[in-house]
């Protein structure tokens, strides 16, 4: 190094230790606060290197020449601190390197850096080989191979298949179609009867009546029924759904209230 | 019960090549010869001999597809004189742009493997996270347990399209790395004459 003739852009070169910094955890010339931290009276944790390296590019950046001896001079002891602030903050790694001699210090830094000259090395190798091999073309998938089959049922019993299989394979059961043929019987049949029986008494009970009769001739009986209330021959009266249809002769003696009701009761039915 | 009587054609070999021929085609990645002898219900021997066959049949400049062994296994693959067409066909996703951080990663865990990311960033002196995310999703390394100590943390292995994409038969085909020529010895000098310095 030069003997550091000039000072602040004076003279003929820049020097380095003389770089005034204003930090905030320090302020004064660069070599002050080298001093500092090597008697571990400064803490490097609460310097900002950032600022130190700020400051010396701007005294740089004042003078019209590049001075490459300061500048090397600089990265040198910037690289230190960095290196001696990097340790502080991590501990385990500053405990692991600082026990060891300068001599054993040289030798754990050149086995890593060997290891890391393999590594790259061997990246070297392997980007080659990608080039030399870049022309192989092959298929990609997922993977081709089927999983093993794995039979979890026991062991079945073939007939048993054959058995179901025979189920399925009868014909249906035949549908009767019976009902087709049957004749609606005749609704003026029951005209004639409900006719009658008014003519016997006065009022009957229409469940009572068709009590026996098939669900067709019901059915039929019931068309005769609403038939004869609408040309006015009787009156229908039902106290509340599905309850007994009682039928009466269709008198002058019915109070209005009475007629009313049972159209009501009909109507809704 | 019996083994049931094997028919004997002209050249029985010549049929089982043709089966292992079948048996490539449909697959997507390397077939092991104990693979293809238990799908071509042979014997390994005669599986070997009949893979004689086909990679007579489909071999370089003979044919568009080539017989490979690679990645431990058997493969088809395009012939290189095709590689223009299949270029324009397809790319290849798993080897476009390894940057220099991915290889060198990536030649850590082939040469270290299985290792962790603590273990990778150690020697590269950078934090390897990226990198490995990066491979993963590549498909070149995959997770392969962790570390034994406390906190342990994933490992990871190379995987056989990492042998398929640089066409290795197996990781011991990488070349020996032990001497890393003068470069290493000079390293070592300069560091030792630093050392001395600073100690006296």
């Amino acid at each position: 190094m030069s003997g550091g003739a000039g000072f602040a852009g004076g003279g003929a070169g820049i020097s380095v230790r003389e770089l005034e910094l204003d930090l905030d955890a320090f302020e004064g010339p660069f070599d002050l606060l080298l001093a500092l931290v090597l008697k571990e009276e400064l803490d490097l944790r609460d310097v900002d290197l950032a600022g130190i390296v700020t400051a010396f590019l701007e005294r740089l950046a004042e003078r019209e020449e590049l001075d490459l001896e300061a500048c090397g001079e600089f990265l040198v002891l910037i690289a230190a601190l960095l290196e001696l602030k990097a340790r502080g903050l991590f501990p385990d790694e500053a405990a692991e390197l600082a026990e060891l001699e300068p001599e054993e210090a040289a030798e754990e830094l050149a086995r890593r850096l060997a290891e890391y000259r393999r590594a790259k090395e061997a990246a070297i190798w392997l980007r080659e080989r990608l080039t030399g091999e870049g022309d192989r073309f092959f298929r990609l998938g997922p993977a081709p191979l089927a999983p093993k089959v794995e039979t979890p049922l026991a062991p079945q019993d073939p007939d048993a298949l054959a058995a179901a299989l025979r189920v399925l394979a009868q014909d249906p059961p035949h549908v009767s179609l019976s009902h087709m043929a049957l004749r609606f019987p005749p609704v003026s049949q029951f005209l004639e009867r409900f006719r009658a029986l008014l003519g016997r008494r006065s009022r009957f009970d229409f469940e009572t009546e068709v009590r026996e009769l098939t669900r067709l001739e019901q059915a039929s009986a019931f068309l005769a029924l609403l038939e004869l209330r609408r040309a006015g021959e009787l009156t229908i009266e039902q106290a509340s759904p599905f309850a007994p249809i009682r039928v009466s002769r269709r008198s002058k003696e019915n109070d209005p209230q009475q007629e009313r009701t049972a159209v009501w009761t009909v109507r809704s039915a | 019960m019996d083994r049931p009587l094997r028919l004997i054609s002209p050249d029985p070999l010549d049929r089982l090549a043709r089966t292992l021929e079948a048996l490539l085609v449909v697959a997507s990645a390397p077939l092991s010869v104990e693979e293809l002898a238990a799908a071509a219900d042979d014997d390994a021997q005669r599986v070997e001999e009949a893979l004689r066959l086909v990679g007579e049949r489909f071999a370089e400049e003979r044919s568009g597809i080539v017989l490979e062994h690679v990645a431990g296994g058997w493969a088809f693959r395009a012939g290189r004189e095709e590689a223009a067409a299949c270029a324009r066909l397809f790319e290849r996703p798993a080897q476009r742009n390894l940057s220099q951080a991915a290889l060198e990663t990536l030649a850590i865990v082939a040469y270290l493997g299985p290792c962790s990311r603590p273990d990778i960033a150690r020697i590269r002196g950078v934090a390897a996270d990226s990198a490995v995310a990066n491979l993963l999703e590549r498909g070149l390394i995959a997770e392969a347990g962790r570390d034994t100590a406390a906190g342990g943390a994933v490992r990871y292995r190379t995987t056989p399209l990492f042998e398929r994409v640089f066409g290795l038969e197996n990781l011991s085909e990488l070349p020996r790395l032990d001497d890393v020529g003068a470069g290493e010895a000079e390293i070592r000098d300069r560091l030792h004459a630093v050392a001395e310095r600073r100690s006296a």
